[in-house]
């Protein structure tokens, strides 16, 4: 395999993993759920992407091909990555529903959606 | 008018599936284009019931633009959030709620919104008023509630509000 690409599957690879190693790194140092929630769905989606990146230069050089599917994988990522975390933070203010008093004021006449439910409209 | 609306509630959407179907099978051939073809047809048809109206569009120009942006800031960010989690000790971490007042109105651009703020590192949308108007988000680390709240407003929201009217 010639060196250039080598070299940059390489690269793509190295970049991947260090994002994954410092995203499981910031879910073992930050103390609570929401701070550790931003840890995995943010630095893996870099870690994931590089990865991707490397494989579809991996089969790029292979088979003189460009495969979509990694690109696919990655859309697929950022299309369910927010509502995981979405529903994982959504979890959490149902389970501590004291925490309503720290919440800032959604600055409206009706709450937030977890404590205040709509009514009517 | 009301027929072609019945039986196909989201044009773009049964031609995205079908282009999403033929490319999962990385072969084309004709036979997957029909399959796709009819998951296209199909799929918008079922979920129509929670997706009552088509989102306005105005400016397919300004939706690439902004995907790129927000790519882009992924990268940054990410850069970003790694460097806090190595570097920053907890304690010195300003971890906070802000509350983001919307001007958004369409449902899929409050989704946008609220799916581009949890993508972009450092931030997490939790919750939405109940009168849809206002998104609640968390923080990793914000000095100014009013500065963070101020970036996500002019960078992202003004950019949506120019795609969806």
């Amino acid at each position: 395999m010639d060196f250039i690409f080598e070299l940059l599957i390489a690269i793509h690879i190295i970049i991947g993993g260090i994002f994954i190693l410092v995203g499981s790194f910031g879910m073992l140092k930050l103390p609570d759920l929401m701070s550790r929630l931003h840890a995995p769905t943010k630095a893996t989606t870099l870690g994931v992407g590089g990865a991707l990146m490397a494989s579809m230069i991996f089969f790029f050089y292979r088979n003189q091909t460009i495969f979509v599917h990694e690109v696919l994988i990655t859309l697929f990522l950022f299309l369910t990555a927010p509502v995981t975390a979405h529903f994982i933070a959504k979890a959490h203010l149902h389970l501590n529903r004291d925490q309503k008093s720290t919440l800032p004021s959604t600055n409206r006449p009706k709450g937030w959606s977890t404590f205040d439910a709509a009514g009517g409209d | 008018m009301t027929l072609f609306k019945r039986w196909l509630p989201h044009p773009l959407l049964a031609i995205a599936l079908t282009v999403f179907w033929l490319l999962l099978n990385s072969r084309f051939s004709l036979g997957d284009l029909v399959l796709g073809a009819l998951l296209g047809l199909i799929i918008p048809i079922l979920t129509s019931n929670f997706w009552p109206q088509r989102p306005n569009v105005r400016s397919y120009r300004h939706v690439v633009i902004y995907v790129l942006m927000v790519a882009w800031d992924i990268v940054m960010a990410n850069i970003l959030v790694a460097k806090l989690i190595l570097f920053r000790p907890v304690s010195q971490l300003k971890t906070r709620w802000v509350s983001l007042p919307l001007e958004l109105k369409s449902p899929e651009a409050i989704t946008l919104l609220a799916g581009t703020i949890t993508l972009t590192p450092g931030t997490v949308s939790s919750d939405i008023s109940a009168d849809g108007q206002s998104l609640l988000i968390h923080c990793l680390d914000a000095e100014d509630a009013e500065v963070a709240v101020r970036h996500m407003k002019n960078r992202y929201e003004a950019r949506l509000k120019e795609i969806f009217t």
